[in-house]
């Protein structure tokens, strides 16, 4: 009896982050605030979720796959989440007004690769 | 999974219905989205749901294969937004 009253915690959690996952992105104006919102929540949605499968399937094997699905998720969504920030910013989407990228010059250099994290420091610096 | 109460069914039941919904939701921001990285994101969201999606079924069919399914989907959903966030780097200018 305690298991299943665990279980529906857990689901009604999940789907609660689910929920507000979804609502930020349809309701937050610019992708880069979306992204929050599709990142944080429902991950942890996900999460609530896959603890429910976990509980309701007990420690065995698919128990730990459902763990390791929780690992997965907190590793991959935020990496995720970045790169489109990246290439949102990359492909020239306008930030919110007052928001400024830190280091400005990283823009103009093509390659991911050589980013001269100190020439850009004491620039960036100086036009602060 | 064999003396379920019938409240446990219920709320798993409930819980896809309104996953599914939302998935339908996060649709309509596909749909809108201004630009190409809403897309990006908002089909990330609906990668993620479907994960979620694969879990509640796997509790409701008792089956443990849906919980595999779900860590394969979120795999998926994982590489799908790297690589598209790749191509609109290289490959597309936002008019």
């Amino acid at each position: 009896m305690i298991r299943s009253a665990l279980i529906i915690a857990l689901i009604v959690v999940g789907v609660f982050f689910l929920t507000v996952g979804t609502i930020g992105l349809l309701r937050l104006p610019n992708v880069y605030n979306r992204m929050h919102a599709t990142s944080k929540p429902t991950t942890l949605g996900t999460a609530a979720i896959f603890l429910a499968g976990f509980v309701s399937f007990g420690p065995g094997n698919e128990g730990l796959t459902s763990l390791i699905g929780i690992a997965f998720l907190f590793l991959t969504v935020p990496t995720g989440a970045h790169m489109i920030a990246r290439s949102a910013h990359r492909s020239g989407v306008p930030f919110e007004d007052s928001v400024v990228w830190p280091d400005k010059s990283t823009d103009e250099s093509e390659g991911e690769g050589e980013l001269e994290q100190s020439e850009t420091a004491d620039e960036s610096s100086s036009d602060a | 999974m064999s003396d379920d109460p019938a409240v446990l069914e219920w709320t798993v039941r409930t819980a896809l219905i309104l996953v599914s919904g939302l998935c339908l939701l996060c649709g309509y921001r596909v749909v809108q989205g201004p630009t190409t990285p809403d897309r990006v994101v908002a089909l990330d969201a609906i990668a993620t749901n479907v994960v979620a999606i694969a879990v509640l079924f796997a509790l409701q069919t008792g089956r443990g294969l849906f919980i595999t399914v779900s860590l394969v989907l979120a795999i998926i959903g994982f590489i799908a937004t790297v690589a598209v966030a790749k191509f609109v780097t290289e490959g597309e200018i936002i008019e």
